[in-house]
């Protein structure tokens, strides 16, 4: 499971030690610790409001963590924010998705920002290659899934941070999905994700949100 | 540089393909000057003097109109979040959607300006000056416009709050346009006003961007 909480950042991949959050008034986890060595995944379960999507969140660097630090490859990542942002990929709840965009639009922004172009084997992956022209509204809340996860494919990122991301989606979706994450893995990159049903996937560690559960409220 | 250009691109491209905002803007700026031969009378003379104020007052309240939704949009869709974890810095991103909104509501103002200015029977020497005023002037009511959208998000009613947190601050660039206006007009000279409103253009350019950021950071922690 999870390793006891040390000061000592791993050399390689991604950690964090000691980590806790805050939202509002509640503390929602503390002395929380994990790794992620290169090519490995991490599974956060716990119930709803346990905090999965807030450590997702400082894992991305969204939210500052009340205390401890993340490391990538033995460095604190607060010391060098952009190259943080540079390497991860973070799929919230919202698929960031427009109505008047079409799909292929849609993914080409995303990508293009992070300076990707992977557009097309992007689009087939997920299964969306024949709704490339469809204006977005036009989009099922499973295919503006897709779509969401399509960006993972469309632009090179080590560090895949999913929050839910079975949401909405069907058996072919999910195979979609553990597919391009094993082959992500098979390339050395890192994945978390949070999620109440278990993806097909080896060899995947699970962090137990519940066993750094806080009662106190500060 | 290049995803700069594509944040400015995608925001024009929302912006006209729901082809409300840019129409709205303008609908609003003439009809509202329009209405005011009819609220204090035809009388040219009258009109005249008080022509570079109404056009100015108004072309700020248009600006207004549109800016609740710079950022609101994103936000709500998640877009926003995606943004911020974008390798480009969201200082740059800021200042990408300012650029963008200028295009879409602050350009189509100054097309049509002197058209409403020959409505309002503006003297002839003012014409030029108030196109360069507004050239210099709308950029900064866009700039200071991001730092209260980005304050206001998530805020109930974000949209009397935007007002009442940006207006005051519109004030240097109301009266640094209309003197401009009114300097050529009465055969003044004109550089020193619109110096004042280049550099708070310049301040604007390189403030807002920062404060906008920093509260969006606010906003999606």
């Amino acid at each position: 499971m999870s390793p006891p909480p040390s000061p000592a950042l791993p050399a390689s991949g991604f950690a964090g030690r000691g980590l806790a959050c805050r939202r509002g008034e509640r503390l929602v986890f503390a002395g929380l610790a994990f790794s992620l060595a290169p090519g490995g995944a991490l599974a956060l379960t716990g119930p709803n409001g346990s905090g999965k999507s807030s450590l997702l969140r400082v894992m991305a660097g969204l939210t500052p963590p009340e205390a401890g630090v993340l490391g990538w490859d033995g460095a604190s990542v607060r010391q060098d924010p952009a190259a943080h942002r540079a390497r991860l990929h973070f799929i919230g709840h919202h698929d960031a998705v427009k109505p008047v965009l079409s799909v292929a639009e849609t993914l080409a922004f995303w990508a293009g920002m992070r300076g990707g172009r992977a557009v097309a084997p992007a689009l087939e992956r997920f299964g969306l290659a024949a709704l490339a022209d469809w204006p977005c509204r036009l989009l099922s809340a499973g295919q503006r899934r897709r779509l969401a996860l399509a960006r993972l494919v469309a632009s090179p990122a080590p560090l895949w941070l999913l929050d839910e991301p079975l949401t909405g989606l069907d058996s072919d979706a999910i195979t979609d999905l553990a597919e391009a994450i094993a082959a992500h893995r098979a390339a050395g990159g890192l994945v978390a994700y949070s999620t109440h049903a278990p993806l097909p996937l080896d060899g995947v560690a699970t962090l137990s949100l519940i066993d750094f559960a806080t009662r106190a409220a500060a | 540089m290049s995803a700069f250009r594509l944040l400015v691109l995608r925001d024009l491209r929302l912006a006209l393909r729901q082809g409300g905002d840019a129409a709205m803007v303008v609908a609003f700026f003439v009809l509202t000057v329009i209405l005011f031969p009819f609220g204090v009378g035809p009388e040219a003379d009258l009109l005249a003097r008080i022509a570079p104020g109404i056009l100015w007052v108004t072309a700020l309240l248009a600006a207004l109109l549109s800016l609740e939704r710079l950022f609101l949009a994103d936000w709500e869709d998640g877009s926003l979040e995606a943004l911020a974890l974008m390798p480009l810095s969201l200082e740059a991103q800021v200042l990408a959607k300012c650029l963008a909104h200028w295009l879409v509501a602050g350009l189509p103002l100054i097309v049509v300006a002197p058209l409403l200015a020959l409505l309002l029977h503006l003297d002839a020497a003012g014409y030029p000056v108030l196109v360069l005023s507004l050239l210099l002037g709308t950029p900064t009511l866009s700039l200071i416009g991001a730092v209260g959208a980005a304050l206001s998000l998530g805020a109930r009613r974000g949209g009397v709050l935007l007002s009442l947190l940006v207006l005051p601050l519109y004030i240097p660039v109301l009266i640094f346009g209309v003197a401009a206006v009114e300097a050529a007009i009465g055969g003044f000279g004109v550089r020193p006003h619109l110096l004042l409103l280049g550099a708070l253009l310049a301040g604007a350019l390189v403030l807002a961007p920062v404060a906008a950021a920093a509260a969006l950071r606010q906003a999606l922690e």
